[in-house]
């Protein structure tokens, strides 16, 4: 393992009773660098991001994600629907112990991060879909993790929001640096935000092959979607999925 | 924030309804012990105002006190309920056991037991077996609608107890639990009035007395007039209790 690594993972296991559900899996992802996981469902993706998130507890092996907690953008934005953007924001400071003062100011400037600058005081219900996606990863961000974990956070966005959210997404990642681990089950968007895809087989979970998009960091937009890595990475990828997707039918 | 606009619509279906009974009820010279028209309620009212409105103050007040010790009652219970599941499997069914008794079978009992000499105490008991239900009900089922997702949140943040309480499950309920209390209000003032009835002294001198009074001396037009009183009561409170909602 790199000893410069945000996120280290060594030998992890998780178990559910008699069903080895996960692992091992073993993998360090540097600070700026995004990691996709890719699979079919039920190969154990979420439960990785759980076991690395302190969720779930491993059976073997252990993970470390720096000495802050990561920041987790779940599937649905769930932002409390009796607080405006601010506080909901704000909670994960407040849950730790800071002056809810303090927590409001610094839950102001992860919004503008995140783009959303004058809608601190609005209620979640006067939010886009989009918007209240920014709003999660803003409260995700604002406790300034080294990792952060991305559970199929914009499966629920239409295309376009979602390309805008990706792009924000490694905006972030260049310029605070940040190391994310991002579920997607999506090929094309996988390969967008990704500097390495790790496709995933199920049962038990394991990394079974690693492709790495080898493209500078920083926006990629349609430059980038339109060139002969982004094809590549994504024919290596789906080549891969096909391999390990299970049989369409199976017996009972 | 903009206030609702009234809809003028019942007014007038009112007006019209009462035009029609007061008509009627001339027309084909109904005797008045049977059925008033409206002109005779509010004469009957603007007389007796000075016996009826204090009367009104008392049931009133009986219905506010049974649905305040409900509101803190009910949200104990399932708070409890819900901190130790053993309890809500124990006495749950038999919560619910007590809200199937009709009140009225129940009120001879109370009487019994707090004796004669304290009707204001059976009273409020009466009202709040019948309000506590649908704020325990509602309080309970508020307190386990917690989003799961909200529910990793604060795992991933290890919040303690306490916060997970005030920040996460106290506001999932209070929805519930306001829809709840809003039910509890118009079943608190059917318990006071039922209790009063049963009760059958005067010594409180509710709204509900009073109406056995009147009905005793064949005064119809009272009757109806505390009638009017009590149900206009009844919408007073449900009005709060939907503009708290709406403050939300």
């Amino acid at each position: 393992m790199g000893a410069g690594s945000a996120l280290s993972v060594q030998g992890l296991e998780v178990s559910f009773g008699a069903l080895k559900a996960l692992g091992p899996i073993d993998l360090a992802v540097a600070p700026g660098e995004c990691v996709v996981l890719l699979g079919p469902s039920g190969c154990g993706k979420s439960t990785l991001l759980a076991a690395l998130a302190g969720l779930t507890a491993p059976t073997a092996g252990s993970a470390s994600t720096g000495d802050r907690p990561p920041g987790m953008v779940f599937q649905e934005p769930t932002l409390m629907g009796w607080a405006d953007a601010r506080d909901n924001v704000a909670l994960p400071l407040v849950l730790r112990g800071m002056s809810e003062a303090e927590a409001r100011q610094k839950a102001v400037t992860a919004l503008a991060e995140c783009g959303l600058a004058g809608f601190e005081r609005a209620r979640p219900t006067a939010l886009s879909g989009g918007m209240k996606m920014r709003c999660a990863l803003a409260r995700a961000l604002v406790t300034d993790p080294e990792v952060l974990l991305l559970d199929e956070p914009f499966a629920a966005i239409d295309e376009l929001g979602r390309r805008d959210l990706d792009d924000l997404l490694l905006d972030l990642r260049t310029r605070l640096g940040r190391a994310m681990v991002f579920v997607t089950h999506s090929v094309e968007e996988a390969v967008y935000v990704a500097d390495r895809v790790l496709v995933m087989s199920p049962r038990p979970g394991r990394i079974v092959e690693t492709i790495v998009v080898d493209w500078p960091k920083g926006p990629r937009g349609t430059a980038f979607m339109t060139s002969d890595v982004f094809a590549q990475a994504s024919a290596a990828a789906r080549r891969t999925l096909a391999g390990v997707m299970p049989a369409p039918v199976e017996a009972a | 924030m903009a206030m609702p606009r009234l809809d003028p619509a019942p007014l007038v279906a009112g007006l019209m309804l009462m035009s029609v009974w007061e008509g009627l009820v001339r027309l084909f010279e109904v005797p008045r012990v049977v059925l008033p028209p409206p002109s005779a309620i509010l004469i009957a009212l603007a007389d007796r105002h000075e016996v009826l409105v204090p009367a009104a103050g008392v049931t009133l007040g009986l219905a506010l006190t049974a649905l305040a010790i409900s509101t803190v009652l009910g949200t104990a219970v399932a708070i409890a309920f819900r901190r130790i599941p053993v309890l809500e499997r124990g006495l749950g069914p038999w919560a619910l056991v007590l809200q199937a008794t009709p009140i009225v079978a129940i009120a001879p009992l109370v009487i019994i037991w707090v004796g004669v000499e304290n009707p204001r105490q059976a009273i409020l008991i009466l009202a709040v077996v019948v309000a506590l239900f649908p704020v325990l009900a509602s309080a309970l089922a508020g307190l386990k609608a917690v989003d799961p997702g909200l529910d990793r949140l604060f795992r991933l943040h290890r919040a303690s107890g306490w916060q997970r309480f005030w920040r996460l499950e106290l506001p999932t309920a209070t929805p519930f639990l306001l829809a709840g209390i809003k039910t509890a209000a118009g079943l608190s003032l059917v318990g006071v009035v039922v209790a009063e009835f049963v009760a059958g002294t005067g010594s409180t001198g509710g709204l509900a007395w009073r109406l056995v009074e009147a009905g005793n001396r064949l005064e119809t037009a009272t009757m109806f007039a505390a009638l009017l009183l009590l149900a206009l009561m009844g919408l007073a409170l449900d009005a709060v209790i939907t503009a708290i909602e709406r403050r939300r």
